[in-house]
């Protein structure tokens, strides 16, 4: 009866493990926070692109540098610019309540970011703003309907148009439906460079939202192989004692 | 101890004298040992659903260390609970792995006990002698669920901060009194810094105390009517001369070496959500949990941790505010009436009928339904549907005296069936 109980869990938990909400405009993708390239590349682009306005107020600087592997000096001349020390955390020079007021809402701390959103959401919404004149910033975005964010990366990516397209809905009432996007002008980078560039960022946030993630699966691996071993003797045990009882 | 051997009923040598006999003359450390672990008899047929209370007690054990811990890194204090998680996660050593062992812990209490009283149900445990047993053991699981609370608002995020709002003012739907009863509870007019403070105190040892004290009484009352078994045959009525049961096997080593198996298993599964998903999915530790209280902005979807589902499904499905609160409260209360509503002359379900076994069925079925469907939004088809299943769960009470008093029951042996 245990063990069918059990089955059955099994067989459920990835139907409870997708039961968590969507957004149809979302591009899945998996980033490898083992990727110390990437991760090197990521933080390059957030120190110039993101940090002006966004903190990363619970990561520290010298920790960069222990897991990016790269030297303090290094670290020191490439992604510091403000004066801070090695062992400060990662904080703005703007004032919130000033971000407030120019921005319409503070820019959030991104050292959660990825925790809270995923991973898939930042890429999507870093890849889905489109002009819009009825914005103050000249852009929206398809993921983040009504975004106070302005596109930052517009010099790289290009400027985008979305193209929505009529659809008829359950009720057989029209309404429009986003179709894809055309490019108006285009970036430094090309759309492939982009992706990576944006995925690079995303590895980035992702490594920053839980540092300790690839130490965490490596001792995971470590403890499982020691409990298994254990769990040999502790059987043999168990049934040693149990042997005369009938 | 080495002479104690595989029979604990003989007399122990090498306990006469020394150190171990100055202590017995002073404290009653051989009389315990004897009475609660070395002459303990438990039923020989006991399976495998019956290590989930002790895995109940381990689990009690790891909270309670990584909560130690926890608490000296930990500020309780709406501008620095949210920082010092991280700081946790970050900056201590070994933070996030007491951290993650905590929180994956407080699911699996739940799962544990879950299953113990699942267990319950399935041989009749909670029947005559076992009654305080089984009222002991609701009021553990009433202390486990506020501690549970208490505790998931420490950290600060946001769904910390709306679920508690959420559950708090559910007490303002009591006539009259509702209102100042929820001010009483927060100790501002909206959950604050004085609100995380109480919450923090009542976490991290009143109900902790309180926790810790019902377990005591739970085991004693254990110790003093017997293990129930899979057969429900109580072992005690049947003795060999020397006045142990004669389907009893001694607590140690026989069902210790069971538990340590058990345990392992545990700490398999443990391990695997701690260090490979430790937040199962969003399950476990919620993603809008990540970030910080933000009491201008509600989130457009508010939902307990899956272990609260169950009784939110069942407060939803109710139109009325104070019906639904008064609903909720009745699922949780209802169980502690089980023995009383219980009218079947034999214990466990391999001797009863069709009846008690659809009821026992529709009432999982139910509870895991609800339990899904409390993580939805209460909108069209869900909400019907967790009106349905709200209408099985309480059936498997209410009609529990009709049903196991005309279900046609087997006849019971003498001595318990084991196999191997």
């Amino acid at each position: 009866m245990v063990r069918k109980f059990f089955a059955c869990l099994f067989i459920l938990m990835p139907a409870m493990a997708s039961g968590a909400g969507g957004n149809a405009n979302l591009q899945r993708i998996d980033v490898d926070i083992s990727n110390e390239a990437a991760l090197q590349r990521g933080a390059k682009y957030f120190v110039n692109y993101c940090l002006g306005c966004h903190s990363a107020q619970y990561v520290r600087y010298n920790r960069l540098a222990l897991d990016l592997g790269i030297t303090e000096e290094q670290l020191v001349d490439n992604l510091m610019f403000t004066g801070e020390r090695p062992f400060d955390t990662m904080e703005i020079a703007m004032p919130a309540n000033d971000a407030a007021s120019w921005y319409g809402r503070t820019p959030p701390d991104l050292s959660l970011a990825a925790r809270a959103r995923g991973d898939s959401w930042i890429y999507s919404f870093l890849k889905s703003f489109y002009l819009d004149p009825l914005k103050p910033t000249g852009v929206n975005n398809l993921v983040l309907a009504g975004a106070s964010m302005p596109h930052v990366l517009w010099e790289l990516q290009g400027t985008q148009r979305a193209v929505f397209r009529e659809d008829i809905d359950a009720q057989g009432h029209p309404h429009e439906v986003f179709d894809r996007f055309e490019m108006v002008t285009p970036g430094s980078l090309s759309a492939q460079e982009y992706d990576t560039m944006v995925r690079d960022l995303v590895t980035f946030l992702s490594y920053i939202g839980e540092p300790v993630q690839l130490e965490r699966r490596a001792l995971g691996v470590k403890v499982i192989m020691f409990l298994l071993v254990f769990l040999l003797f502790a059987f043999l045990l168990k049934k040693e004692i149990w042997k005369d009882v009938h | 101890m080495s002479s104690t051997g595989n029979d604990a009923g003989k007399t122990v040598t090498g306990r006469e004298g020394g150190f171990y006999a100055w202590i017995n003359k002073r404290f009653p450390l051989d009389k315990m040992l004897r009475e609660h672990v070395t002459e303990y008899y438990a039923p020989k047929n006991l399976n495998w659903w019956y290590v989930f209370g002790f895995l109940s007690m381990l689990v009690l054990v790891i909270q309670i260390v990584t909560g130690i811990f926890l608490t000296m890194s930990y500020k309780p204090a709406a501008a620095e609970a949210f920082a010092s998680v991280e700081y946790i996660m970050r900056d201590v050593e070994w933070g996030w792995l007491l951290r993650y062992m905590h929180s994956t812990g407080a699911s699996l209490f739940f799962v544990v006990v879950y299953i113990h009283m699942f267990r319950a149900l399935l041989y009749g445990s909670y029947k005559n002698p076992r009654e305080l047993l089984w009222v002991f053991g609701m009021f553990i699981y009433l202390a486990l669920s506020a501690e549970a609370f208490f505790g998931y608002l420490l950290p600060w995020g946001q769904m910390s901060y709306w679920g508690a709002q959420v559950i708090v003012s559910l007490a303002g739907a009591i006539p009259v009194v509702g209102d100042s009863l929820v001010e009483w509870v927060r100790g501002d007019f909206f959950i604050s810094d004085i609100t995380l403070n109480r919450f923090f105190a009542l976490h991290v040892i009143a109900v902790p105390l309180i926790l810790v004290g019902l377990v005591v009484v739970h085991i004693l009352a254990l110790h003093q009517v017997g293990s129930n078994n899979p057969d429900g045959v109580e072992i005690k009525e049947k003795k060999d001369s020397s006045g142990k049961p004669l389907d009893g096997v001694a607590f140690h080593p026989y069902d210790t070496s069971k538990d340590l198996v058990a345990m392992i298993v545990f700490l398999i599964v443990f391990s695997a959500i701690v260090f490979f998903a430790p937040e199962m999915g969003g399950y476990f530790l919620e993603h809008a949990n990540f970030e910080p209280a933000n009491p201008l902005k509600t989130p457009e979807h508010i939902a307990p941790v899956w272990y609260f589902t169950p009784f939110y499904a069942v407060l939803r499905a109710v139109p009325s505010k104070l019906g639904g609160v008064v609903m909720m409260g009745a699922a949780m209360l209802v169980l502690f009436f089980l023995p009383w509503l219980d009218r079947s002359p034999v214990k466990s379900l391999r001797y009863r009928g069709w009846m008690s076994k659809l009821a026992l069925g529709a009432f999982v079925v139910s509870f895991i339904a609800l339990g899904f469907l409390g993580t939805r939004p209460a909108t069209g088809v869900y909400t019907m549907l967790a009106r349905v299943f709200t209408v099985i769960y309480f059936a498997y009470f209410l009609l529990m005296p009709f049903y196991t008093k005309y279900d046609k029951i087997k006849p019971v042996p003498e001595r318990v069936s084991h196999h191997g």
